[in-house]
């Protein structure tokens, strides 16, 4: 297999459906020459960024002209971001006429610097969604909002909805993350790149090594979660379905999540919690932690995802594609990627997670059925030949429709 | 399609755009139906095929598993699975079929129809870009391999986008045999799969089966 840099679109044809590469080619060749732009915040870090950087390769490879061109600022600028960030999930800001000054300013001026002449323009998240501001006559421009806006706060959608109706579409995850504009709002589902790091065949062996690195023993069915170690992701009832389950299975609790962010964090309590039990393991994860959770995900018998509040929480799909059941909760985007009763189950409790867990682990034959299940619902509907398919549409869409 | 064309085989991308209209329970649905434009009855009702994983037990459209799973109003939810779009002959017939029957239904309730005890029903509606895949076909052996090899969206394309959205007779795979190879017996055969199979999948190989039989000579 070629190095995960250096992949081109041929190297997909051993995952993706059958004939999905050949259709992607087609329409290709029949967008071949146009430019498509996309503007985010960083090129590092968070999961529609590591989409890009695959994306954006494979339209090029099929003859698209596409460029991925980045927004900067100045310290304080990051802090308004930060504050927006979090107004955006809901959590109640002070956001200050001087904070959307600086924004749109940071984007007036970017907007000097950037190349964003283009058949699309995609900008990505709420940071250079001023630039629309200085949009040119021609092109066609997207907001692809990857953020749930369904708890924003109110006076602060009040000041950007004049900007988001500036574009000519919207894009969100799902249905219940989307704002209401009067501009056409069209879903595209997050993706996993099965050749990734985080996502390729591994042997055995390899998986070995990064198992006993990370000092989870292979000697009991292991239950696993994979996420932050705050609060509504709700890793102490993870702990204490593990502990109903305990009571008449031998299993192994995996708890692994990224070094919590200062304040607010439940990893103390997490870790107390464990501190009793020798059959859970909780691991804070180095940075880019790709193939440490490929080797985790493998070998779990069963993933959990039991947030109380969530995004769109990729790592659902991430768990289906190693071929696991998932239990999980129905926040955020974990039921749009799960289909309840065959590639896992939802649950609302720290008891139906259990009860879920148990089920299972005394019937492994479903464990089995349910996760080839899983692995196929997300072959067909969440790998990147997926999302670039759904960009090329809306390409397509927009650019074909232009001013019709 | 004249006799000696051959079949050219085009898949589809998606697209789906969310639209303003939603519901909480049966009463907004029917509201909502009588508003939303057709294309979103298409969305809702034949093209849930395109992304339907394999479910035996579910509902075929996705008004009757909203009410099922989230209103959770079993008698509606089964009368509403009733509504057939492969039968009704027109999206506009399938709206005013669901229409009454949700009428009918809560004529006959007695009493205010249940809220959604979980996800409000949120309209959609598709849109398509056709896009050839590369396949065609002279004779009813390339016809074969090719409906084995094309993207599952030209099954899409060519059987449910066809017959039910675009109105092309039988749907375009029946059509050809009929016209351009002359086998009326075949063609009848393709137009009458069953399109609730179950998945796209499965119409594709139920396809292959009544075209590998028919080369078999077991079909003239």
């Amino acid at each position: 297999m070629a190095q995960s840099s250096l992949l081109t679109l041929d190297d997909y044809r051993q995952v993706a459906p059958r004939g999905t590469v050949d259709l992607l080619r087609r329409i290709g060749e029949r967008l071949r020459g146009r430019r498509f732009v996309h503007v985010s915040a960083s090129r590092y870090g968070g999961q529609a960024v590591e989409v890009l950087n695959r994306v954006v390769p494979l339209l090029n490879d099929l003859g698209i002209e596409t460029s991925w061109e980045i927004i900067i600022g100045t310290a304080d600028f990051d802090q308004v971001v930060r504050a927006l960030g979090k107004a955006l999930a809901g959590t109640e800001q002070v956001i200050t006429d001087a904070m959307l000054g600086r924004l749109r300013e940071t984007c007036l001026d970017n907007a000097r610097r950037l190349q964003l002449e283009a058949d699309l323009v995609m900008v990505h998240d709420v940071t250079p969604l001023g630039l629309v501001e200085s949009r040119s006559a021609s092109g066609r421009w997207v907001w692809r909002c990857h953020q749930d806006l369904s708890s924003v706060q109110p006076q602060l959608w009040t000041a950007l909805r004049p900007m988001a109706q500036r574009y000519d579409a919207a894009v969100f995850s799902v249905a219940r993350f989307a704002a209401p504009l009067s501009i056409p709002r069209f879903i595209v589902y997050p993706s996993i790149d099965p050749l990734s790091e985080r996502n390729r065949e591994m042997t055995r062996a390899e998986q070995a090594v990064q198992l006993d690195r990370l000092r989870v023993p292979r000697d009991k069915p292991i239950l696993l979660q994979v996420g932050p170690f705050e609060r509504q992701h709700d890793p102490l009832g993870v702990v204490n379905a593990y502990r109903l389950v305990k009571k008449l299975h031998d299993v192994r609790l995996v708890l692994a999540g990224p070094p919590p962010a200062p304040g607010g964090d439940a990893l103390g309590d997490v870790q107390e919690a464990a501190s009793r039990d020798p059959d859970i393991s909780v691991i804070v994860l180095p940075p880019d932690p790709h193939v440490e959770l490929n080797a985790l995900e493998r070998a779990a018998t069963i993933a959990i995802q039991k947030p109380l509040r969530a995004g769109f929480t990729i790592e659902v799909a991430t768990a289906m594609w190693k071929g696991k059941p998932v239990i999980g909760t129905i926040a955020g985007g974990i039921p749009f990627q799960m289909v309840a009763n065959v590639t896992g189950y939802t649950v609302e409790t720290v008891e139906g997670a259990a009860f879920r867990i148990r089920h299972l682990l005394s019937n492994p034959e479903l464990i089995g059925r349910m996760g080839a299940a899983g692995r196929e619902h997300v072959r067909r509907n969440f790998l990147v030949t997926r999302h670039l398919s759904d960009y090329l549409a809306v390409l397509a869409h927009l650019t074909e429709h232009a001013g019709g | 399609m004249t006799p000696t064309e051959p079949f050219v085989f085009l898949g589809c991308l998606e697209l789906n755009e969310l639209l303003p209209h939603e519901a909480h329970d049966a009463r907004e649905l029917l509201l909502q139906l009588e508003r939303v434009p057709v294309e979103s009855i298409f969305c809702h009702t034949s093209a849930a095929l395109l992304h339907r994983p394999v479910l035996p037990e579910a509902y075929p459209n996705d008004f009757a598993l909203w009410v099922g799973t989230d209103v959770r109003d079993g008698r509606l939810a089964e009368r509403l699975a009733a509504v057939d779009p492969f039968h009704a002959g027109s999206m506009e017939r399938v709206r005013e079929e669901l229409i009454a029957t949700i009428g009918d239904h809560l004529q006959h309730l007695g009493a205010a129809p249940p809220r959604t005890q979980g996800r409000r029903f949120r309209f959609f509606q598709l849109h398509l870009v056709p896009v050839p895949t590369g396949h065609k076909a002279r004779n009813l052996g390339e016809f074969r391999d090719a409906i084995a090899e094309v993207d599952v969206s030209a099954i899409f394309y060519h059987t449910i986008e066809a017959r039910y959205r675009s109105g092309r007779g039988r749907g375009d795979f029946a059509e050809w045999v009929g016209s351009a190879l002359g086998l009326n017996e075949l063609a009848d055969r393709l137009a009458h799969i069953d399109p609730h199979a179950g998945s796209l999948e499965r119409i594709r190989d139920r396809h292959l089966s009544v075209l590998s039989d028919a080369l078999a000579g077991e079909v003239s």
